[in-house]
Order: structure tokens, then C-alpha cells, then sequence
């Protein structure tokens, strides 16, 4: 066990992981952070996917100790207050997900993208979330909602 | 699966990893950006005593210019690498291999000594140090050597580093004037592993390709220099025929390995093909760049 202190979505957040847990499983088990979610353990789903200084990253693929003094974002962390923030409306209104379990991992990408690259088109955006593995929509209306959002940041 | 147990260490100097390493040797496993060994761990491919995370190492991250070329800490993120104007102006073959790692989430940890150190010969760090001659500057205990790429890969996923030795930096020599690039690969899904992929850097003097260098990844347990086309290209004029032949010359001695993505046929068929493609691309970067 290492003690660790870490930002959270902009809260202090501390607790004392084995060295072994990665850090998806201290959000979801220590933290009570579920909105973070695990598929394939391993780093080919993107379904974990976080933002760590300001990089998305699998947070499976790093262990909790690795985060101590960084700040991590989440998918709770995406819109504060409790209501949708502008990419998760998009992809709301695009249909963007059917059982919603590579949701999270697919905002948390498109989130670092498009905050480096407001006016990525469709082939970047494409790109930027080939790492991410939806098997219900056939990917299409999550491109759309990304479009979407990116071009709702434009407007505001 | 979650990881096995280990004893976990972070020291924050070189020294401190070297003593870790000497005191473990085969028992610890370098965690560098985890990229490939934190999937080892969770599939329970690797079982380490002990977990050597050199994260804390300050002076392992840095790209630097150098009198001959580019010097590259360790530790240095892929993205960093990708967004350096360094490497982008002096290594241009690296630049070009840098974006197709993985996904952009991969290279936000990753690492360029992590990745080389990993050995993966179907990646695509290998291929390009093989191709380029790379040094690779290890430290241990009795002090420092410098192992050229030609020597570092082994085998499968093994080095000539030993187990007491940490790789430290990798240096790259910066490209002639009239080098052309290019990095092909074939891959199931994009930033895939590639089925076969293949570095290319070909300079061009007058017309001339005066210095050919081809090395393949994924057709062998270490990445592959194409020996004898380089030969039949040097000195020559870039043409079609020229490419058929030493496509053809690259792939008469390779081996590739078969797996479900492909047969050993298909990947040399592949293979022939990313010759022809990739000599085209460096020939046409050639004239672009002058």
C-alpha cells in the first residue's frame, strides 16, 4: 500500500492503493467512480479512458500509484453540474450510443481531441477515436455527435 | 484479468534504478510507459518479483540535438517525439513511423526507450532504428556502453541489454540532404500492430539514389534490413522496374511468421507490395523535400 493524493475533477482526492491496482479500478473502487468503465483490462477497448494532465490515457494501462499528484478527469468530471455538457448533449441528439457501455471512454477521448483541435474535421475525428471499440452503433453516429459538438463549440 | 502481485519500486535517479536492477536482475521488470507491459501483466505473460517504474526518472525525458544527429531520453512520451519540430526537421523517417503507434491515448504514455527496449519487431520504433543504424546507450553498474541497432535486437521481444543495465537514451543521426521517407504498414484495423510494415529512407543525389535503407517489421522475431535491395538500388535511378526488383529481392529470404491476420504467403505478398509502395513514397518525399 503507497498513500497517495491525486486531483479528481478538481477535488483533493487521497486513499492508499495496492501497487498493483490500475488506476480505473481506484476510481471505481476507491473512489466510488463508476462512470469509468472496464472492458477489456488489457488496453484495446478505450472503454477506460481518462484525462490526465490534459492527455487522454487508459487508465488501465497505468497503475493508481503512477497518478499520485496528477490531475484526472473523468467522465463525472465532463459536466459538473449534474446536467450534459456540450459534447455529451451532440451526442445525445446524434444517437451517438445504444447500451452506452464505451460511452464514457468515447466522450473522454473526443473531449481531449477536440480541446486541442476545435476544427478537426470528420477524418481527424476519426482518427482521434480509432483506439475506442463501440460494437452496438457502427460507429457513424458518434462521429456525428463529435461533428456535432465541435461545431455547437464553433457557434458559442 | 487484474495484475499479479508485485513489489513495486520508483526510484528517481538513474543510479537508484541501476542498483534495483543489480540487486533483482532477471526478477524485475522495467516499468517504463506501460504501454505494453501493463497488458503483459494483466494477461499474466509477464510475472515479475519486482516492478522498477522509472516514471520519476527527470533526466530520462528530452529530445536533444547533437553534433551528428538526435539524442532521445528514454523515457520521452511518443507524443512528445511527434510533436517535436527537432525530430520532425533532422529524423523525418521518425517523424513519419511516430503517428501510426498505437492510438493517441497509447502514445500519451508510451515511450520511445520503452517501446525499443520491448522489441516488439512487429512495431514500429524497431524498424526504424534498424533502419536508420540507431545507437542505444545503456548504463549499468560498470558504466556506460553504446550498442548499435544492429546488435539490440536479439530476438523476440529481447535485447542485448543486461539485466542489470537500464536503457537510457537513443540516438538517431539526422537525414543527408535529399533523403525521401516513408513508413508503410498494413494493419486489420488502423493503429493495429501491422501485419507486415516497412521503413524506408532513400537519398537522392542528382537524380541518383545514392543510399538506400529498407527494414521490415512483423516478418521476423527482430525487425529485418533488406540487405540486398539496398545494394541493387544504390547507385541507381528511381524507376518501376527498379522497385519490382528490389521488391522482389527484399522479400526472396524472409520467413514471415503465420498467425490468424495472416499466412506466412500473404505477408510476404504484402510485403513485396509495401516495397514497391514504399520506395514510391520515399522517391516522391525525396523530391518534395529538396
Amino acid at each position: 500500500m503507497t498513500d497517495i493524493t491525486l486531483t479528481v475533477n478538481g477535488a483533493t482526492c487521497t486513499g492508499s492503493p495496492e501497487a498493483r491496482k490500475t488506476l480505473a479500478d481506484f476510481l471505481r473502487d476507491d473512489l466510488d467512480l463508476t462512470g469509468t468503465h472496464v472492458g477489456c483490462e488489457h488496453g484495446v477497448c478505450g472503454a477506460c479512458t481518462v484525462i490526465l494532465d490534459g492527455r487522454a490515457v487508459r487508465s488501465c494501462l497505468m497503475l493508481a500509484v503512477q497518478a499520485a499528484g496528477r490531475e484526472v478527469t473523468t467522465i463525472e468530471g465532463v459536466a459538473p453540474d449534474g446536467g450534459l455538457g456540450t459534447l455529451q448533449q451532440a451526442m445525445w441528439d446524434s444517437h451517438s450510443f445504444q447500451c452506452g457501455f464505451c460511452t464514457p471512454g468515447f466522450v473522454m477521448q473526443a473531449t481531449a481531441f477536440l480541446s486541442d483541435h476545435p476544427d478537426a474535421g470528420e477524418q481527424q475525428i476519426r482518427e482521434a477515436l480509432s483506439g475506442n471499440i463501440c460494437r452496438c452503433t457502427g460507429y457513424q453516429s458518434i462521429i456525428d455527435g463529435v461533428l456535432l459538438a465541435a461545431e455547437r463549440n464553433r457557434e458559442r | 484479468m487484474k495484475l499479479p502481485p508485485f513489489e513495486y519500486e520508483a526510484p528517481t535517479t538513474v543510479e537508484e534504478a541501476i542498483d534495483l536492477l543489480a540487486e533483482h536482475l532477471d526478477e524485475a521488470s522495467v516499468l517504463a510507459g506501460g504501454q505494453s507491459l501493463i497488458p503483459l501483466l494483466a494477461l499474466r505473460l509477464a510475472r515479475p518479483e519486482v516492478l522498477i517504474d522509472i516514471n520519476g526518472i527527470a533526466e530520462l525525458s528530452g529530445v536533444s540535438a547533437t553534433d551528428g544527429g538526435v539524442a532521445i531520453g528514454a523515457m520521452t512520451r511518443e507524443y512528445v517525439a511527434e510533436e517535436s519540430k527537432v525530430i520532425a526537421d533532422t529524423v523525418p523517417l521518425l517523424a513519419a513511423a511516430l503517428p501510426l503507434i498505437g492510438h493517441e491515448a497509447i502514445r500519451s504514455r508510451g515511450t520511445i526507450g520503452g517501446s525499443l527496449a520491448h522489441a516488439d519487431a512487429a512495431a514500429e520504433l524497431p524498424a526504424v532504428a534498424r533502419a536508420l543504424d540507431a545507437e542505444f546507450v545503456v548504463r549499468g553498474p560498470s558504466g556506460m556502453r553504446v550498442i548499435l541497432a544492429a546488435q539490440w535486437f536479439e530476438g523476440y521481444l529481447t535485447t542485448s541489454r543486461r539485466p542489470d543495465e537500464l536503457l537510457v537514451e537513443v540516438r538517431f543521426p539526422t537525414a543527408r540532404p535529399g533523403t525521401g521517407v516513408s513508413f508503410q504498414e498494413v494493419a486489420r484495423r488502423h493503429g493495429d500492430f501491422a501485419i507486415v510494415g516497412l521503413a524506408v529512407s532513400l537519398v537522392l543525389s542528382g537524380g541518383v539514389i545514392s543510399d538506400a535503407r529498407l527494414a521490415f517489421a512483423g516478418v521476423s522475431d527482430v525487425p529485418v534490413r533488406a540487405a540486398a535491395a539496398e545494394d541493387l538500388l544504390a547507385g541507381e535511378r528511381p524507376s518501376a522496374e527498379l522497385f519490382d526488383e528490389a521488391a522482389r529481392l527484399a522479400t526472396g529470404d524472409i520467413d514471415p511468421p503465420a498467425d490468424l491476420h495472416g499466412s506466412s504467403d500473404y505477408r510476404k505478398t504484402v510485403a513485396a507490395t509495401i516495397v514497391r509502395r514504399g520506395l514510391r513514397a520515399a522517391a516522391g518525399n525525396a523530391l518534395e523535400r529538396q
